[in-house]
């Protein structure tokens, strides 16, 4: 029998602010945290988190993770380690890691020459450091790693931490996805290969798409073996209930448009969960804005729901604050757990213009409550490279 | 363009180098130790740059692997400026 996993605490930073419950609350009202094509977490100062020394020790990108972590660890009630720090693991994703921190250091040699270059830039650009850092700061001697699957990255940490506390290695893992990596080759290079939208605007599954929006930010989960949880008398946020992951070996960077593999990642999720299509309430699509990926994701979401396809209110957090790329999976799989405790999905927002063939429900407009009794929800999360990973989540 | 390292200046460019790896400001005198300032070697090793910049004095790593306190750096510095 396996065991269960359940969501103890969670935490978030993104363009909307700091705070899971400060992301949910706005994109439930239909705020955005984009501003003219921007995506970065301007409300984010990392010195509220930690020191002078500390956040020069780190990468933004492991600043982000480090202020989720600490909301996360806070929400589950770990003032001090409820287990054996050893038996607590930490695994966090990321597309690319420190590339601020690299870019700055390669200025460096190039103006004032190698002896020049700093002796943190490895530590700060390393795409390991978000899960170290993370591991230090709160004392977890477990199992701890970085997880790199570009835009999946979020999701697949998660997904591998629950196996991890199925598997019987670990007790408890703080686990997410962390991203910043707006700098100017990166912009640069997704614009060359028009993954970006040339509008500045994110609005998936709309008619006029041209682009994701890159954003920055992260999300982190404390999970706990269900009856540990239980034990402590610990507030049960969620459940992660299945996990399913596949690969595409179709393209460097296009999703297979046939969406077989992806929706083979979806089943395999519920299948997980023990659950059938009918039992899904909600889908946090992955939803990026792109012409490709929202064509191909509401073709497997056809392939893997079938008839129920058309009945399941689906909709993306990446309206509101763009696409976090390697913190995607993770802060959406935050907000996921919220939405289905709030019995309350928030809009798509800017969705007007339907285009033929996108024909789900992807609550346009305003926020669509959530009828049923426990209601599920699948959180989808598709990477360049083919990689796709789908966590299906249960509310208490 | 290197300024002369005479204790005074010697000093100063060392404190800059630590506050500006992050040491508490207040608890940086000569007798501090690093290990008491939470300075490691990685910071010393930027410290190291910052010195050579100023004095275009190089500490190496067996220059100051055993040196315990802010003092022993500062005179290490004015002994190999002169």
């Amino acid at each position: 029998m396996n065991r269960r996993v359940v969501i103890t605490g969670t935490g978030a930073v993104t363009p909307l602010g700091v705070g899971a419950d400060t992301l949910v609350d706005r994109w439930t009202r239909g705020e955005s945290g984009i501003v003219d094509g921007d995506a970065s977490c301007r409300d984010f100062d990392p010195l509220e988190f930690l020191s002078r020394k500390e956040t020069r020790r780190a990468d933004r990108f492991t600043q982000l993770a480090l202020a989720a972590s600490d909301e996360a660890l806070n929400k589950a009630g770990w003032d001090e380690l409820p287990y054996d720090s050893r038996r607590i693991g930490c695994v966090i994703g990321t597309g690319i890691g420190g590339i601020g921190s690299l870019m700055d250091q390669s200025d460096v040699l190039r103006e004032k020459g190698a002896k020049a270059v700093s002796p943190l830039a490895v530590p700060l650009m390393m795409a390991n450091a978000g899960s170290a850092a993370v591991a230090m700061r709160h004392g977890l001697n477990g199992e701890s790693f970085g997880v790199v699957s570009a835009c999946a990255a979020g999701a697949h940490a998660i997904g591998t931490a629950v196996r991890m506390i199925r598997a019987g290695a670990a007790d408890a893992v703080v686990t997410g996805g962390s991203e910043s990596a707006m700098t100017e080759v990166a912009i640069a290079a997704f614009g060359k290969m028009g993954a970006t939208s040339p509008s500045g605007i994110s609005r998936p599954f709309d008619a006029r798409r041209d682009g994701f929006v890159m954003g920055e930010g992260a999300g982190v989960l404390v999970i706990e073996d269900a009856e540990a949880a239980e034990a402590r008398g610990a507030t049960i946020l969620g459940e992660i209930a299945g996990y399913g992951a596949s690969s595409d070996a179709h393209h460097l960077t296009a999703p297979d448009p046939s969406g077989t593999e992806s929706a083979r990642a979806i089943r395999m999720a519920l299948e997980d969960a023990g659950l059938a299509a009918a039992d899904i309430d909600y889908v946090n699509a992955h939803g990026t804005s792109t012409p490709l990926n929202d064509r191909s994701e509401t073709d497997a979401l056809k392939l893997a729901f079938g008839d129920a396809a058309g009945d399941v209110p689906v909709s993306s957090t990446k309206s509101v604050i763009g696409h976090l790329m390697g913190a995607a999976g993770a802060v959406e799989a935050v907000a996921t757990t919220s939405v289905l405790a709030r019995r309350l999905a928030p809009p798509t927002v800017g969705l007007e213009e339907f285009e033929e063939g996108l024909d789900l429900d992807y609550i346009p407009g305003e926020a669509r409550p959530l009828e049923g009794e426990r209601l599920h929800a699948i959180s989808n999360s598709f990477g360049f490279g083919g990689h796709n990973a789908v966590l299906c989540i249960a509310a208490t | 363009m290197t300024t002369k390292a005479d204790p005074q200046s010697a000093e100063a460019v060392i404190r800059q180098g630590l506050e500006e790896v992050g040491a508490d400001p207040g608890q940086i005198t000569r007798d501090a130790t690093f290990e008491s300032l939470d300075v490691d070697s990685l910071d010393l090793v930027e410290i190291a740059q910052i010195v050579e910049d100023e004095f275009g004095v190089e500490l190496v790593g067996d220059d100051v692997k055993d040196l315990k306190t802010v003092g022993e750096v500062i005179d290490l510095v004015v002994a190999k400026a002169s």
